[in-house]
């Protein structure tokens, strides 16, 4: 009754497989080279811009007690450095910055989660949760000295109001963007209700929670470097913010150069070694990320 | 054929069975009445094509059938849960293909060690043999298609839903898709409810053509498809019987447009 004489099932294997080599294209990782003039050059000029425009501003000012020369700065550094007390300065506040982000992290989790899925919670502290974003976290210094004394459990105190909110806010928008379509996919395949929260939801939410971290790595860097300024106490060793602070008692302006250096270049890699690797890699694995 | 039919009917004598259902969704406007008194039957093995106008409720129709929604009236019964597949592929991008069809072996209950080789197994189903380890954004639109349909079959539901599963891809792979489905359904004896907007794709896949008619969605009318598969969508029945259904379609969307 039809023209059967055709083999339409046959021949369906060799078209798709000339289709599947038509529409897939070959992405590789960029080689050494492209990623030194793309990825590491660039930084590496500006910083060289910046330091010829301070030497040369320098005679211009001529008052070492507002603008150090590059030179003495870099003294400040080596005297640091073979007194042994460089990297002290930097774990005394490293240390304190991760342990209080991972309490964070601990905290604002379940608190990002809870918000998400109960609307009761979401309506009674969701507001409040993106509202203490915009709060400046040094704001809670001096309630936290007033509460908890000068001691490192006022320095965690104040990393974790800054970077709670973040955190936590961070994983609310995730969820909120996964788009219900997984959801659904994720119900008719018997993913409901907690194995629906951690086959479907959680790992959808993977990119909105991960921004969120490096915002929340930020925010308890800048409260940890204002509360070491503001509470500075030599009985809690000496970081980064104490020893901006102590140069500036001591007038030394080479040292405060070389602490706000130390405080930049620690925050810029910590976010370089953990936090950009963590983002770049779940947005890659997920096609999200266009390559530049 | 009339005994060993009644015999499995004794077991199961339907994949699905709709019996009366409607659905009305709350709207500004009050109660919209959008699925009005639908039965259908399929069969075990059985393929049919739901076919209508956008917005008539076919969507609806198939997430009641999945157990997404619950009717406003009227009965679904099922063997089993059924499985779904989308119009959108709904792969889950932080997995690679094997991996999902892996969750849904695991969901399914299936032991760790015997998910790889059933996955593997079902991306050979639908030729994607190499893809195991590939991310969804390093597929094609037909490839993602096949591996959102692996991962469907491997919930070993006794039925298939699926709501325009190749509307969006290009007319050269969904002809190929449609092979492939075909081929896929004769080996594994599945039922399958097929939803679609165009006439052809109906007929070229169906053993039954049921015709909904919009607002609400009612049951227009069926037909039976006797075209021995395999077929091609240009073969002249197939395209016989598109154009009779589509005078009936055209009347049905017309009526619309006389009030
Ligand atoms: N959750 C909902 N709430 C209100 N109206 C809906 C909802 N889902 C679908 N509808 C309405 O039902 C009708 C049918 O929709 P749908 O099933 O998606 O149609 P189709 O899949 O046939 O294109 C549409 O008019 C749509 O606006
Ligand atoms: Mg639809």
């Amino acid at each position: 009754m039809a023209s059967t004489e055709t083999t339409p099932v046959q021949d369906a294997g060799s078209v798709e497989a000339g289709l599947d080599a038509l529409e897939t294209t070959a992405t590789g990782r960029p080689t050494l080279r492209q990623t030194f003039v793309n990825k590491i050059l660039p930084p590496i000029i500006a910083i060289a811009v910046v330091l010829a425009a301070w030497s040369l501003l320098y005679p211009v000012v001529d008052n070492p007690t507002k603008l150090p020369s590059p030179t003495a700065v870099g003294g400040a550094f080596k005297d640091a450095w073979l007194k042994g007390d460089l990297l002290g300065y930097i774990w005394t506040s490293v240390s304190r910055g991760l342990l209080g982000f991972a309490f964070a992290l601990l905290i604002g989790t379940p608190l990002g989660l809870l918000v998400a899925r109960m609307r009761f919670v979401r309506a009674a502290i969701g507001p409040i949760l993106s509202g203490l974003q915009s709060l400046p976290s040094v704001a809670w210094v001096p309630p936290a000295v007033i509460w908890l004394g000068l001691n490192n459990s006022m320095m965690y105190a104040v990393i974790l109001l800054g970077a709670v909110p973040s955190i936590a806010n961070g994983l609310v928008s995730g969820v909120d963007q996964v788009p219900p379509l997984f959801l659904r996919a994720g119900r008719t395949m018997g993913a409901t209700g907690v194995r629906g929260i951690w086959h479907v939801t959680l790992p959808a939410a993977l990119p909105g929670y991960v921004a969120g971290l490096k915002q929340g790595w930020a925010f308890s860097w800048r409260s940890l470097m204002a509360a070491e300024i503001i509470a500075s106490y030599p009985d809690l060793g000496v970081g980064l913010g104490q020893l901006l602070e102590n140069a500036r008692t001591a007038s030394d302006m080479a040292m405060v150069f070389e602490a706000i250096l130390l405080i930049l270049f620690v925050g810029i890699a910590i976010d370089l070694l953990i936090f950009s690797p963590l983002e770049r890699w779940v947005l890659r694995s997920r096609g999200l990320l266009v390559k530049g | 054929m009339a005994t060993t039919l009644a015999k499995a009917a004794e077991s199961v004598a339907y994949a699905a069975r709709l019996e009366h259902v409607s659905k009305s969704f709350a709207t500004p406007g009050g109660q919209q009445l959008v699925l009005d008194d639908i039965s259908i039957d399929v069969a075990p093995g059985e393929f049919v094509t739901l076919l209508g106008a956008s917005g008539c409720g076919k969507s609806t129709l198939l997430n009641l059938v999945a157990g997404l929604d619950r009717p406003t009236a009227g009965s679904i019964t099922t063997d089993g849960r059924p499985a779904l597949m989308f119009q959108e592929h709904a792969l889950f991008p932080w997995l690679t293909a094997g991996k999902n069809i892996e969750l849904a072996l695991k969901l399914r209950g299936v032991a760790k060690t015997e998910r790889r080789g059933k996955a593997e197994e079902l991306l050979e189903l639908v030729r994607l043999k190499g893809a195991y380890g590939k991310r969804v954004h390093e597929l094609s639109g037909g490839m993602r298609q096949r591996v959102a349909l692996a991962r469907a079959l491997a919930q070993e539901s006794n039925l298939l839903l699926m709501d325009e599963p190749f509307a969006a891809l290009d007319a050269i792979t969904r002809d190929v898709l449609h092979d492939e489905l075909t081929r896929i359904w004769a080996e594994t004896g599945l039922s399958v409810l097929f939803v679609t907007h165009n006439v052809r794709e109906a007929v070229r896949l169906a053993q039954r053509v049921v015709l909904l008619s919009s607002r609400p969605g009612r049951i227009a009318r069926e037909w039976q498809v006797d075209i021995p598969q395999p077929r091609r969508i240009e073969d002249a029945p197939v395209a016989e019987l598109s154009i009779e259904i589509t005078e009936v379609l055209r009347g049905e969307i017309r009526r619309h447009g006389q009030h």
